[in-house]
């Protein structure tokens, strides 16, 4: 029997329960479609957050204040021992070679206000360099001027969107607007950046960092983000800050991270995360091959006097094993191929809702689930397919 | 050539021994026409199964063309009823969901003969049996004696040397057997064996021979001519004398 004739015969079949076939597909299909989605889903927020570093610069080193060890806290939170000063920071940018810019920085939170309009929002205190390191953008006017680090001065930067809700009808660069209780000078508006690392860039106010740690009262930095000179001088540079701090703290009491840890701890975590959520979906696939068993079962038993029909016409086992584990393939191969539509279309649906989730199924997702799904078909068409071949000729003719 | 010998077929039916075939030994040859009668349950049926390799006996010798077939495996019999066997059914037997054609063309499926090949033989069977008009239809818009005449095409398109017919005119009106009753007779008369269980004494003295069954053994053998005789045979087993 060729193999054409095989799918043939298989397709007639089918096309003779179109509903049962109809449902049974779409379980497969909506099994399919689950994987292709969540994986997309998965993959586009690995896709992001890698992005969202990408976006904040590249071959970053970020020194923060305390150790987990000494603290027992998260880096940057509760006691720490010494703060990292400016005098740490001018100290690393002239003491260690590796390291090209660096960029102090201090966060708060302040109110900012022209005339009857006032905002809340994210206070960043900067320096020149982080225009680089921070890889920012401006749109109007310049970027805070490269002062001494230690020296403040009464200019302010502000982010796309509060420059546009602040100054709705005019220019804001040569404005003065109240940061807290200080009046400072807009000397430049951000480009638009969006979201990162949790910050909404498009609404913040950045002052110079000495300026910012006098309106916050702090005595110390947020963190230091160095910009090694090359990827290949992360780790040196890295070895190289943490010796220089803890000579001058007098003990390790700072946390040193490489963009590369934190970038591949992410790509792990939601790799893994990707895989779980395919394996899940993984399970309806599962789920639908029972309901195709289920079915091929039901049609082995109302077929059978077409079993023994064809028997009493020659046909061999194999023949009956092929005609129904076809049915069975076919089924599941329909099924497949509809659920990788759909879980296309719910992705691309999902993109034009959430633009900012580059969210897409990787071509290994879309293989694996559409194989499984053929999988799924013959494994589960092949109990029913046996018991088919198995049917005694003259009791099936009789429809025993 | 058909040679039985010694054969008996028993069932479990329900943990009661059932004795379909007793012993049974007979030969028929080639091109001829037989006609096996009998009372419910008298064997027929089982006889015919196992002439046409669908049943096995349990004991005895069967040599079908001269090739002993009663050691054969599952898939040695299935080459021999595609090629050698030929069936007829009482109730036709056809795949509702395929056209008169395609009905046709399944033995050739299994053997791989090619679509167009398979296409022109079955269409050629068609109009031997008449329905060269009604190959694209269904089982369920043909007659019962066009069904009949779809399933003899059907039987005999990869020209058996035996043909098996199962109370062939039994579900049919008058004229439509008569009609089917003349192809088988055609086909007989061209060299094809034919074997026909049969209650219909008017179907059974067109055979050349006829065997009376009772109780799984042969209790009469006689000219198709001698009908008379063996219907009173026949209603002697029936009336359990």
């Amino acid at each position: 029997m060729r193999t054409l004739d095989v799918l043939g015969f298989a397709g007639r079949a089918l096309r003779g329960h179109r509903l049962r076939t109809a449902l049974s597909l779409l379980g497969v299909a909506i099994g399919v479609a689950a994987v292709v989605t969540l994986t997309a889903l998965g993959e586009g927020a690995r896709r992001y957050v890698l992005g969202q570093f990408a976006a904040v610069g590249t071959n970053m080193v970020v020194v923060l204040p305390g150790r987990t060890e000494t603290t027992g806290a998260m880096p940057g939170f509760g006691g720490v021992p010494q703060d990292l000063t400016l005098e740490d920071a001018v100290a690393v940018s002239r003491g260690v070679p590796e390291v090209d810019k660096v960029a102090p920085m201090v966060v708060g939170t302040e109110t900012v206000a022209f005339g009857e309009r006032r905002r809340q929002v994210a206070l960043f205190g900067a320096t020149h360099e982080a225009l680089e390191v921070r890889r920012l953008a401006v749109a109007q006017g310049r970027f805070l001027p490269p002062l001494p680090w230690d020296r403040g001065a009464p200019v302010a930067v502000l982010g796309a969107r509060l420059a546009r809700e602040l100054f709705p009808a005019r220019a804001s660069v040569g404005q003065v607007v109240r940061v807290g209780d200080w009046r400072m000078r807009v000397i430049g508006v951000l480009e638009p950046r969006g979201q990162q690392l949790g910050i909404d860039m498009d609404d913040v106010v950045v002052v110079p960092v000495a300026t910012a740690m006098k309106m916050l009262n702090r005595s110390g930095l947020f963190r230091l983000v160095l910009q090694a000179r090359s990827h290949a001088d992360l780790e040196r540079a890295k070895t190289a800050v943490l010796r220089l701090l803890t000579e001058r703290h007098g003990e390790e009491d700072v946390t040193v991270i490489t963009q590369d840890a934190v970038v591949s701890a992410f790509s792990s975590i939601l790799g893994a995360l990707t895989m779980a959520l395919s394996g899940i979906a993984a399970v309806s696939l599962a789920v639908a091959g029972v309901g195709i068993m289920n079915v091929m079962l039901v049609s082995v038993s109302e077929r059978t006097r077409e079993v023994g029909l064809l028997k009493a016409l020659g046909a061999e086992r194999r023949h009956i094993l092929a005609a129904f584990l076809a049915e069975a393939i076919l089924i599941s191969s329909a099924g497949g191929l509809l659920g990788v539509g759909l879980g296309w279309a719910a992705v691309l649906l999902l993109v034009a809702i959430y633009p900012a989730l580059p969210a897409s199924p990787p071509l290994w997702a879309v293989a694996a689930a559409f194989s499984l799904s053929v999988g799924v078909g013959a494994v589960f068409g092949v109990l029913p397919a046996r018991r088919a071949t198995r049917l005694d000729p003259v009791s099936a003719l009789a429809g025993r | 050539m058909i040679r039985l010998a010694g054969i008996s077929r028993s069932y479990d039916v329900g943990g009661e021994f059932v004795h379909a075939l007793v012993d049974v030994t007979e030969e028929i040859a080639s091109g001829e026409h037989v006609a096996i009668m009998g009372p419910s349950g008298s064997g027929k049926s089982t006889l015919l199964h196992v002439i046409g390799c669908l049943d096995r006996p349990d004991r005895g010798r069967y040599e079908l063309d001269g090739r002993d077939v009663s050691e054969l495996d599952d898939a040695e019999l299935s080459l021999v009823r595609r090629h050698t066997v030929g069936f007829v059914f009482q109730f036709f037997h056809l795949v509702p969901r395929l056209t008169a054609r395609e009905n046709v063309e399944l033995p050739m499926l299994f053997a791989g003969v090619d679509p167009a090949e398979r296409r022109n033989r079955a269409l050629e069977r068609l109009r031997a049996v008449g329905l060269e008009a009604r190959v694209a239809h269904r089982p369920d818009q043909l007659s019962g004696g066009e069904r009949q005449r779809v399933a003899l095409a059907r039987a005999t398109v990869l020209s058996p040397k035996v043909l098996l017919a199962d109370e062939p005119t039994g579900n049919l009106d008058t004229a439509s057997g008569r009609h089917v009753l003349e192809l088988l007779e055609q086909m007989n008369a061209s060299g094809l064996t034919l074997i026909v269980v049969t209650h219909d004494p008017a179907v059974a003295r067109r055979a050349r021979r006829i065997l009376v069954l009772t109780d799984g053994r042969v209790v009469y053998r006689g000219p198709g001519s001698r009908i008379h005789e063996a219907v009173e045979r026949l209603a002697a087993a029936e009336n359990g004398a």
